[in-house]
């Protein structure tokens, strides 16, 4: 937003040259700011599009723009500790012989093994059994450090079906068949030569050292009445035991989810443009894809209007930062949210004390996000086994069910305040947003007013 | 998203057998569409009896139709009420216009009638009476929609133009531009379904005085996306897909008759199967038959 | 040599594929099965794990015998959309024709298609052989990672698209070759691996007859100069 840029600017020129460019008559272009001049002549040096980690990061109507109305006269809050607030979930009830029973309503996104370390994937698998909750695959298969460390683990099937494999798919407690995911709606999976090494290389079958093309469409169905069949295959493989869950990146997400029931799906995960990725091109994070909180209502109506809310379960992905978007998610009608992009930054990713690292790479301390390149300092993504070996997994575990632990306390907290003895008791009437664009994509009204703005199908 | 039927007789003695082949097959992909259902046939005699101009209509109780067009037949089949009369059918069509200005035209011509409606395919045929029907040619759908709501209206098969219908698996993208075109051109469109887009641009081309074949080929040149298309005339049976053809389509040929359907488990229900011919049309190839 | 043993039979005109499938997925299940009217059922067979053998009377849907391991598949009759989808050993046999993605995505095992096979046969294959009677169509091998894919008839548009290491033997004509899949000369070592495969299909075939076709292997790295394949 153009006060953002102001405010930067008015800093960065402060602390770079100690000159005041303002002053001088100096002004910047809001349309061909430095970021973008870097952009284009980037391009005429290289001729090949940016390619970057993390999702969209420009400024979006998110959780922020919303707030909860707190107990009153009308409504009472509920005592911390004694009185209960509850946090568990079941997920895939309708179909599965063994669904999932999760302590806390915040799952650990898809994230592959070669994006990740094997230190860090074996991590997640610490960090979210400890918290009672479940971790997921990613393109390229599963590991046994995941599969090991990992009590609850959701096995993704891919159009690049990478290391996809009958066994695994055994072991798996859930099926997650992606058809997209929020940074890039309509992409494949990414991964450039440095990062494919003999073991991903061998896993994914593919020759060590190339640029990963991969496919954006499943190679043996496409449309969700070939999704019903293919559904139902994967049920008749692990003899109707695991739930299957259907993940899209947030467009057209009304139908998208009226489809994904349609076509069978136990569970349906919704992935908004702030969904992070490893490696994707630059354009296609900040300009497909739309806001996670235009996602939510649109999951919910459609779940509703189908009269299976809460009974196919809605997982929430894009942003989710802290408790309070955790709640409100629920509060929108999320059964359960998922994390990928704060997953990491708990296991260390921006944090503080590489700034040199990162400055050496070109970049710093909270701006870091060439994930594509391997040369992550925290060790995080990257396939290199000295920066790898910098992440202790048990200590990187242990960080993980920290911040689960705290995201579950800061949901449980405002969820009290608002007289909930569960999470799932929160409900859309206890938000209310403080934009016009807010109200208008999560359908809560604007603070102080009754007014939703836009018409709701 | 959906699943698509189609069968062209080509030896009389089966005509009898029409509704009951159609209604069997048409069982078969109920999975790929449970939300809404059509047909169109061609020939029977009690929904388009020879000699008289027919029309399908949607949003009018057959009550409503006796009462504003008394001496017209009328046959009542689920959400569709079927007019018949003894006039030309641009007249018919005019009558109905002014006495019934409400009512959605779903299929006009001779010997051709199109019923559609929502709900469970195979409980829509038993309320279509489907298995009684006779004829020469029918194309059925059942539809899972995609990007539009469940209505009657966005039932397929569309027929925008006599005796013509088309019934599409997949999912245009760039209908939209191709709507406003032909709006502009004058045609005027009853859904905001992709596929109608597809029924009134062969239509239009049709009027213009292409054939089947070269209409069809104009609409892989056009439009884009997905598609698995089945378009029939009073004279003709055609299908083609797109040039990536991932949406599936089967056909099977034998003396008796043609057939075409989105998975064989609906082909397998014909008489003489075990011997025919079963291939998969090529991308971008229009396979017409003729009666 | 094994005792023969008699085949357990299942009619799918009284049992459910479920069923079926249930009773292949026992532990210690029967070595031989003859499956009665498929008639296009699909998932038929899928997810075997065990030395068994299946011998289905008819026509199948999709995925018929998808993510095999160990056992022998038999269709008598056509197959439909990914037969042997994500196969991983074993065999499986079509003696009429398939339709799309035959083999896709495929880590081993040998698949054998006595007809013709449809569009994408081999769609990013990952180890396994298939051998094909007839012809296949469009973006056959589409992203073929590793394994072998021979074609004893024709090869439709875009053969290999995006191939990385999978090989490909076409007797027919290739309607045209996709993107950095070119022909490459036949040495003794591929006509040895090319009779090997005819020879476990059972088709009574000349290597010499065949030719090579493999990736060129500049989509490896991305580079500004192919731009205009991307």
């Amino acid at each position: 937003m153009d006060s953002d840029k102001g405010r930067d600017q008015g800093k960065d020129t402060v602390r770079d040259t100690g000159m005041d460019f303002a002053s001088h008559g100096l002004r910047e272009s809001a349309t061909f700011d430095r970021a973008t001049i870097h952009a284009i002549q980037r391009a005429a040096a290289t001729g090949v599009y940016d390619i970057r980690g993390w999702g969209a990061k420009r400024s979006l109507p998110h959780f922020d723009d919303l707030l909860f109305l707190g107990a009153s006269m009308s409504r009472y809050p509920l005592e911390g500790y004694r009185e209960r607030c509850d946090t568990d979930v079941v997920l895939g009830a309708r179909n599965a012989k063994y669904p999932l029973h999760l302590d806390i309503p915040v799952t650990i996104a898809g994230m592959s093994f070669g994006a990740l370390s094997a230190n860090a994937k074996e991590a997640l698998g610490r960090g979210a059994s400890a918290a009672g909750t479940s971790t997921t695959t990613g393109d390229g298969g599963m590991t046994p450090e995941e599969r090991g460390q990992s009590k609850h683990l959701v096995y993704q099937y891919l159009p690049s079906r990478y290391g996809m494999n009958p066994d695994d798919l055994r072991e798996a407690d859930a099926i997650e068949v992606v058809l997209g995911q929020g940074a890039k709606p309509g992409g494949g999976g990414m991964l450039l030569g440095q990062k494919i090494t003999d073991r991903v290389a061998g896993m994914r079958t593919l020759p060590v050292g190339v640029d990963q093309r991969s496919a954006c469409r499943h190679p043996d169905w496409t449309g969700p009445d070939d999704l019903t069949i293919k559904i139902g295959e994967l049920r008749e493989i692990t003899d109707w035991e695991k739930p299957i869950y259907v993940k899209v990146g947030a467009t057209r997400t009304y139908y998208d989810v009226k489809l994904a029931v349609h076509a069978g799906a136990d569970v349906v995960v919704v992935d908004g443009m702030q969904g992070g990725t490893a490696a994707t091109q630059e354009v296609f994070i900040e300009h497909v894809g739309i806001p996670t909180l235009a996602a939510i209502p649109q999951a919910v109506q459609a779940l509703r209007e189908l009269g299976v809310h809460r009974e196919v379960q809605l997982i929430v992905s894009g942003g989710i930062r802290t408790g309070a978007d955790v709640a409100k998610a629920i509060a929108l009608g999320a059964d359960a949210v998922a994390i990928g992009t704060a997953a990491l930054i708990a296991l260390g990713d921006n944090h503080p004390r590489h700034d040199a690292e990162y400055r050496q790479l070109g970049s710093a301390a909270g701006y870091f996000d060439d994930f594509q390149d391997g040369r992550d300092p925290a060790g995080i993504s990257t396939q290199d086994e000295e920066l790898a070996a910098r992440l202790d997994p048990v200590e990187g575990g242990r960080r993980l069910a920290n911040y689960l632990r705290v995201l579950t306390m800061e949901a449980q907290t405002l969820a009290r305040a608002c007289g909930k003895a569960h999470l799932h008791h929160l409900e859309p009437e206890d938000l209310v947003a403080l934009t016009i664009e807010s109200a208008a994509m999560a359908r809560v009204p604007l603070a102080g007013t009754d007014w939703i703005p836009g018409a709701v199908r | 998203m959906c699943g698509i039927v189609g069968l062209h007789l080509r030896e009389p003695s089966l005509e009898p057998r029409l509704g009951e082949l159609l209604t069997a097959m048409l069982g078969q992909v109920v999975e790929r569409g449970p939300d809404s259902a059509g047909v169109a046939v061609y020939g029977d005699p009690r929904l388009s009896p020879p000699g008289r101009a027919v029309v399908s209509l949607l949003g009018v109780t057959p009550e409503e139709v006796s009462t504003a067009l008394p001496g017209a037949g009328v046959v009542a089949a689920d959400a569709t009420t079927v007019v018949h009369a003894e006039l030309p059918v641009d007249e018919l069509l005019a009558t109905i216009a002014t006495a019934l200005p409400y009512a959605t035209v779903i299929g006009s011509g001779e010997g051709f009638a199109v019923l559609k409606g929502t709900g469970n395919p195979v409980q829509l045929a038993e309320s279509f009476g489907l298995a009684g029907v006779t004829g020469y040619q029918g194309a059925g759908h059942t539809r899972m929609a995609t990007e539009s709501a469940v209505t009657p209206e966005g039932a397929h098969p569309f027929s925008v133009g006599p005796g013509q219908c088309l019934v599409h698996n997949g999912s245009f993208a760039n209908h939209a531009t191709i709507r406003r075109e032909l709006r502009a051109q004058g045609v005027r469109f009853d859904s905001e379904n992709d596929s109608e887009v597809g029924a009134r641009f062969i239509a239009h081309h049709l009027d213009r005085g292409a054939d089947l074949e070269k209409a069809l080929r104009l609409l892989c040149e056009r439009f884009d996306g997905f598609y698995t298309l089945l378009v029939s005339t009073a004279d003709s049976f055609a299908v083609v897909r797109d040039a990536i053809a991932c949406k599936p389509a089967l056909v099977a040929e034998t003396d008796a008759w043609v057939a075409m359907a989105s998975e064989y488990r609906a082909l397998d229900v014909l008489p003489g199967i075990e011997h025919a011919r079963i291939f998969e049309p090529e991308p971008e190839e229009v396979y017409v038959w003729r009666r | 040599m094994a005792a023969l043993t008699e085949a357990e039979v299942v009619d799918l005109a009284a049992s459910s594929v479920r069923d079926l499938n249930q009773a292949l997925h026992a532990p210690q299940p029967a070595v031989s099965w003859r499956v009665l009217n498929p008639r296009g059922a699909h998932s038929v067979a899928c997810g075997l794990k065990d030395e068994v053998t299946v011998d289905i009377a008819g026509h199948v849907g999709y995925y018929c015998a998808g993510m095999n391991q160990h056992a022998t598949v038999t269709v008598h009759g056509n197959a439909g959309v990914g037969v042997a989808e994500n196969m991983m050993s074993g065999t499986v046999r079509v003696r009429g024709d398939a339709s799309q993605s035959a083999g896709a995505t495929a880590h081993g095992g040998l698949l054998v298609i006595e007809g013709n096979a449809a569009a994408r046969c081999g769609i990013s294959m990952k180890g396994v052989d298939i051998v094909v009677g007839g012809n296949v169509g469009h973006m056959s091998a589409f992203m073929g990672q590793a394994g072998r894919l021979v074609v004893c008839g024709d090869a439709g548009d875009a053969l290999g698209d995006s191939l990385y290491e999978a090989r490909i033997y076409v007797k027919g004509t290739v309607k045209s070759l996709g993107a950095d899949c070119v022909e490459k000369e036949m040495r003794d070592e591929h006509l040895t691996e090319l009779a090997e495969l005819l020879k476990a299909a059972e088709f009574d075939e000349d290597p010499a007859d065949f030719r090579r076709y493999g990736s060129a292997r500049q989509l490896y790295h991305f580079k500004v100069d192919n731009s205009t394949v991307y």
